[in-house]
Formats: structure tokens, C-alpha cells, sequence
């Protein structure tokens, strides 16, 4: 197998695929087709991607030579165990919503733009994929770029006008964040000569006390933190998720904040070294408050939402805070801790984007007034919304628990038990905003509007089950996920080869 | 104090990005928050072009006698920024033209107005 040409050229064909694949989707035109190309390239992808992890597995680290340029003057594709897990959370959150999304983005975009749609779904998929396997910090910034672009697209596709100004403060904050992010990749350049991650790294070591490097970094982590939307740099993000497609929400949800952590840790550990970030910057300290922070103030602001996507959203961004926390402690626990949180979110907050999608097929509304009774015309919608639901809180038995029990054990493991007791107490609060879900659709009368209600179609009740019940299997066998974590975290501190 | 003063394309980077920065942040236009957002993009431009000039250097083209040459390389990422900035500016513009065409303004405030009155 790894002698064959498709083997050697994996990690570029996962990327070359969905980008040329794009714009045949625009010339297809009828929605149709449209859907169907991409449902095949973006199940194509996974594939790739599962391929990958497995050649990950099996041989370690893959190199990959753009073009068969040289390393490090040429691109190089570097895929180590927390990239491949990375690849495998885009490709498979990417492929599971595509046959959700046919009649979704029928219903809400229309025949007539659906290949757009399309189009830049494959692009964003394109980018997202890209920054995880680039090596190169330039081409990250452009393909940062690329994903962030055709997002902005896709929400502005929403159904209200909302979703155009909700596109248009995402694109104003989104690029201030990716010029921060190309400051620091120039000032990086200036001091070392060289773009290749790897090769920077060992550049750094030697120079990384000079304040051109200082500078770079905190360019950088600001950067990153408005893409990935670290409390106070969210205000992007309930707005967007809100009123984007609800495909769009259901899969930027569960993978572009998450890329957004991902680059975050590379640049802490791959480029600048934990060394350097955590104990001569201290970044672990202002990490960790905005994490606690974001938890908190986040949760509870959700609390009051009366729509459940910004809801969701707001808690999407106390999510991220407990990601953060796990990293902000750069212990191996710690590290494992998030990446697993990060992993097991994408599954929970996919489904629960994915289930309200069902619901505005059906209502045309997502607010919680609108919810009353809701689970007598659409029980299977509403019952994966609860499971989703308590995974979110951690309930045992699902992929929550295991993300909070790593979290608390990671807390202890470095003798932080305030934090332990922070991040349960944060949980409780996420079990007033699902309630509140919870009791107007199971105890409250049917609204006067619910009389035509019915079932959301099996081709969308599908991929949010799918969800739902990955989020069932990872909470309750736990292993595979917490072995790639922590190999992952160990690759990313320097333990192993 | 020269020290300074040698420095001062870096001064005019500093000042152009936090001349953008201000616009996008204080103007409720949208248009002009989209002319400050290139604005503070191309600043970064500068930036670029400030670090790879070598001193006493020529451009990057092999010629007799010459020791001292350019880095190239600097020019071409921010050729493939500038794209980017392009992309990012007909974008923001597309969108403008839309809020336009669905709430009759382009200014910030009354958008706001407007959406707090539909809620």
C-alpha cells in the first residue's frame, strides 16, 4: 500500500481533490448535481483522511514535499497524530452533513444558488483541510484565508437579512485577525529566514528572547484567538452562527474554531516551543482566566437566549473556553484533555446544530417560544436534541463525560483543583439552557402554529442520529479516542518521535 | 535618537496600520470600514517590503560585479497577501451592496435601529 504513487501523494490529493473539485461544482449549475458531486468529494476526502490516520499510525509522521520542492525552500505537507486527528474531525463532520443538506439548503438558499453554495462549501472544506496539514506558515495564512473567505459567503447565504451584516462583522473581525496572523508570520520571517514550522523551531531556540520575537507571538496568539473566538474575541461569532444556514452553522461549529485551536497549538508548541510560550511568556496564565472567563460569562448569557441558535452559539464559545483551559495547563493530561474535548465537541455541537436545523425546516423558527410541545410532532428530532443536550452538560454515558472527566483530571493532575471545581460548577449552568429547551418542547401544550408539524425528513433525522450517536459510542468507549489524544498531545510537547 | 529615526519605515507602517485600525473601528460607514480594513492591510504590505530590502543591495537579477542582492522573497508573499486583500475588500463590498438592498443604509447605527426594532 505505501508503495503505491496514490499513497505517497495522499496528503496533497486531500487537499487537491475538494479545491479543483469547486469549480466544477459552479459549472454543474443545477442543484441537483451539484449536491451530489460534492456528497461524493466530500465522502472521497474522508476516506482520504481516514487512510491517512492510519498511515500516521502504522509509520509516523508524514512528510510531504509540495511540488517536490526541497523542504524547507519548497511547501512541505507535515502530517504528525493530532494533524491526522484533525484531518479526520473536518472530513468526516464535512461528509455527515452533506446528505443533510440537500433538502436544508433547498429549503433555505433555493434551486437557483444551491450550486454557489456548493461551491464554496468545497472551498471552505479546502481551506479548513489545508491548514492542518500545511507545514509551511504562509501557506497557512492563505489558506486560513481561503476557508475563512468562503465562509463569510456561506453565512451571508442565511435566511434573513441579519445573516448579511452577521457575514459582514464576521469579515471585518476575521481579517483584522488574519492581518495579526500575517504580522507575526513577517516579523518571524525577518528574525529567521525561513517559513518551514519545523525549520523555525529550530531557528527560535537561540533568538526567541528578543522583542521582535515577543512581538511576533503575541501578534500571533491575538490572531488566532479572534479566529477561534477565545472570549473576548467572540463577539464574531453568535451573530454568524445565528444566522447562517443551518448546514453552515452545523459544520463551521464543529470545525473552523476548532482549526482555529489547532493552529493555535502548533504555533505554542511546533513553532515557538512550550518553553518559550508557557514559561518566559507566560501565555498559560492569561489563557487560563480567559478560559474560566469565557465558561462562565458565556454559559450564563446563553442562559438568556430566547433563540436556541444563539444558544448554542454562545455556548460554542464557552466550549472553546474549556478547550483553552485544557491547553492553557501544558502538561500532557492537559493538552490530551482538550484535544478530546475538542474532538467530542465538534460531535455534540454538529448534532445540535444539525437538530435545530430539522426544526426550522419544519417551523421556520428556532426560537424557544416557538418550541412549545414540540416533541409530540417531532419526537426524534427533540430526543436527539436531549441526548446532544446532555452530552453537552456530561452526563455519563456520553462524550461529554469523558471530555470533563479528562478536563478534572488533567485540573487535579496539576494541582489546580480551584479549576476542578470551575469546571464543574460551569457545567451546571449548561444544564439551565438545555433544560429550558427541554421543558418547553416535553411539558408545554403544542402552540396553536404546530397543527401541520411533522417529522423532520429521514434524510436529515439521519446524519443528526449519526451525531448523536458517535456521541454515544466515544462516551462510552473512550480508548481509541483518548490513545490518538494523547499521542497527540505527547508528539506536540516533544516526548516521542 | 537617529536610531530612531532610521527606522522610519517602520514609524509609517506603525502609524498607516493604526490609521486604518481607527477607521474601521470609529466610522459607522460601512464602505469606510472597508476602505480602513484595506487600509490596515496594506501596512502590512509595507512591512513586507521594509524587511527585505538588504542594504546596498540591487534587485534580485544575476549581473556582473554585483555582491549584494534583494531578498525576493518577501515581494512575492505579499504579492499572494495583496490577492488575498483584493479577495477580502470585493467581498466586503459585495456584502455592502446587499445590507444595502435589504435595509436601504449603509450605515452602521441605523442598521442597528432597524434590527432592534424587528426583534
Amino acid at each position: 500500500m505505501s508503495d503505491s504513487v496514490l499513497a505517497v501523494h495522499l496528503p496533497a490529493l486531500l487537499v487537491v481533490l475538494p479545491l479543483v473539485s469547486a469549480p466544477v461544482c459552479l459549472l454543474l449549475r443545477d442543484a441537483g448535481y451539484a449536491w451530489a458531486y460534492t456528497l461524493v468529494v466530500s465522502w472521497c476526502v474522508f476516506a482520504l483522511a481516514i487512510v491517512l490516520l492510519w498511515q500516521v499510525f502504522v509509520e509516523g509522521t508524514i512528510s510531504y514535499a509540495m511540488g517536490a520542492w526541497a523542504v524547507p525552500w519548497g511547501i512541505e505537507y507535515r502530517i504528525d497524530m493530532p494533524g491526522a486527528l484533525m484531518v479526520l474531525i473536518v472530513s468526516s463532520i464535512g461528509s455527515v452533513v452533506m446528505p443533510y443538506a440537500y433538502t436544508s439548503v433547498r429549503h433555505e438558499i433555493g434551486e437557483s444558488r444551491s450550486s454557489l453554495f456548493y461551491t464554496c462549501y468545497l472551498l471552505c472544506l479546502t481551506g479548513l483541510l489545508c491548514v492542518v496539514v500545511t507545514g509551511d506558515a504562509f501557506n497557512l495564512f492563505v489558506f486560513l484565508e481561503i476557508s475563512s473567505l468562503s465562509s463569510y459567503v456561506l453565512i451571508s447565504l442565511g435566511a434573513t437579512r441579519r445573516s448579511l451584516t452577521a457575514a459582514y462583522q464576521y469579515l471585518v473581525m476575521g481579517t483584522i485577525g488574519a492581518t495579526f496572523i500575517l504580522i507575526g508570520v513577517g516579523l518571524l520571517y525577518m528574525m529567521t529566514g525561513t517559513l518551514n514550522m519545523v525549520d523555525l523551531s529550530q531557528r527560535l531556540s537561540p533568538i526567541c528572547e528578543t522583542r521582535t520575537i515577543q512581538v511576533a507571538f503575541a501578534f500571533m496568539t491575538v490572531g488566532v484567538s479572534l479566529k477561534l473566538a477565545l472570549f473576548p474575541l467572540h463577539l464574531w461569532l453568535p451573530n454568524a452562527y445565528t444566522y447562517a444556514p443551518s448546514v453552515i452553522s452545523a459544520f463551521l461549529a464543529a470545525t473552523a474554531t476548532k482549526v482555529g485551536v489547532y493552529v493555535l497549538l502548533r504555533f505554542f508548541f511546533t513553532v515557538f516551543g512550550s518553553r518559550f510560550s508557557f514559561e518566559s511568556m507566560h501565555v498559560g496564565d492569561i489563557l487560563m482566566i480567559l478560559a474560566v472567563v469565557a465558561m462562565f460569562v458565556a454559559s450564563v448569557v446563553a442562559v438568556f437566549q430566547d433563540n436556541v441558535k444563539r444558544m448554542l452559539a454562545y455556548s460554542s464559545v464557552a466550549q472553546v473556553g474549556y478547550i483553552i483551559l485544557g491547553i492553557s495547563l501544558a502538561t500532557v493530561a492537559g493538552i490530551s484533555a482538550g484535544m478530546i474535548h475538542l474532538f467530542n465537541h465538534a460531535l455534540i455541537k454538529g448534532a445540535l446544530f444539525l437538530a435545530m436545523g430539522c426544526i426550522f425546516l419544519r417551523t421556520g423558527s428556532v426560537d424557544i417560544q416557538d418550541m412549545a410541545g414540540l416533541a409530540r410532532k417531532m419526537p426524534l428530532t427533540m430526543a436527539a436534541f436531549v441526548v446532544g443536550g446532555l452530552s453537552l452538560i456530561g452526563i455519563p454515558l456520553t462524550a461529554g463525560f469523558i471530555s470533563k472527566w479528562y478536563l478534572v483530571e488533567a485540573a487535579l493532575d496539576g494541582g489546580h483543583w480551584p479549576l476542578a471545581a470551575l469546571i464543574l460548577t460551569s457545567s451546571l449552568i449548561a444544564l439551565a439552557y438545555v433544560w429550558r429547551v427541554v421543558e418547553a418542547a416535553y411539558f408545554q401544550p403544542p402552540g396553536a402554529g404546530l397543527h401541520e408539524v411533522r417529522e423532520a425528513p429521514v434524510a436529515m433525522l439521519v446524519p443528526t442520529w449519526v451525531l448523536i450517536g458517535a456521541n454515544l459510542y466515544f462516551g462510552i468507549d473512550a480508548s481509541l479516542i483518548s490513545r490518538v489524544a494523547r499521542l497527540g498531545a505527547e508528539t506536540l510537547l516533544g516526548f516521542t518521535g | 535618537m537617529m536610531e530612531y529615526i532610521g527606522l522610519y519605515n517602520y514609524w509609517i507602517v506603525i502609524m498607516v496600520m493604526m490609521i486604518g485600525f481607527y477607521i474601521v473601528i470609529a466610522r459607522p460607514n460601512l464602505i469606510k470600514k472597508i476602505i480602513g480594513l484595506f487600509i490596515f492591510q496594506t501596512s502590512v504590505f509595507i512591512l513586507f517590503i521594509s524587511m527585505a530590502k538588504v542594504e546596498g543591495g540591487t534587485a534580485p537579477i544575476i549581473g556582473e560585479g554585483i555582491t549584494a542582492y534583494s531578498n525576493p522573497l518577501p515581494h512575492v508573499l505579499i504579492l499572494t497577501a495583496i490577492v488575498v486583500g483584493v479577495a477580502t475588500t470585493a467581498l466586503g463590498l459585495a456584502l455592502v451592496v446587499r445590507i444595502r438592498e435589504a435595509y436601504g443604509t449603509i450605515n452602521e447605527d441605523e442598521i442597528h435601529v432597524q434590527d432592534e426594532v424587528n426583534e
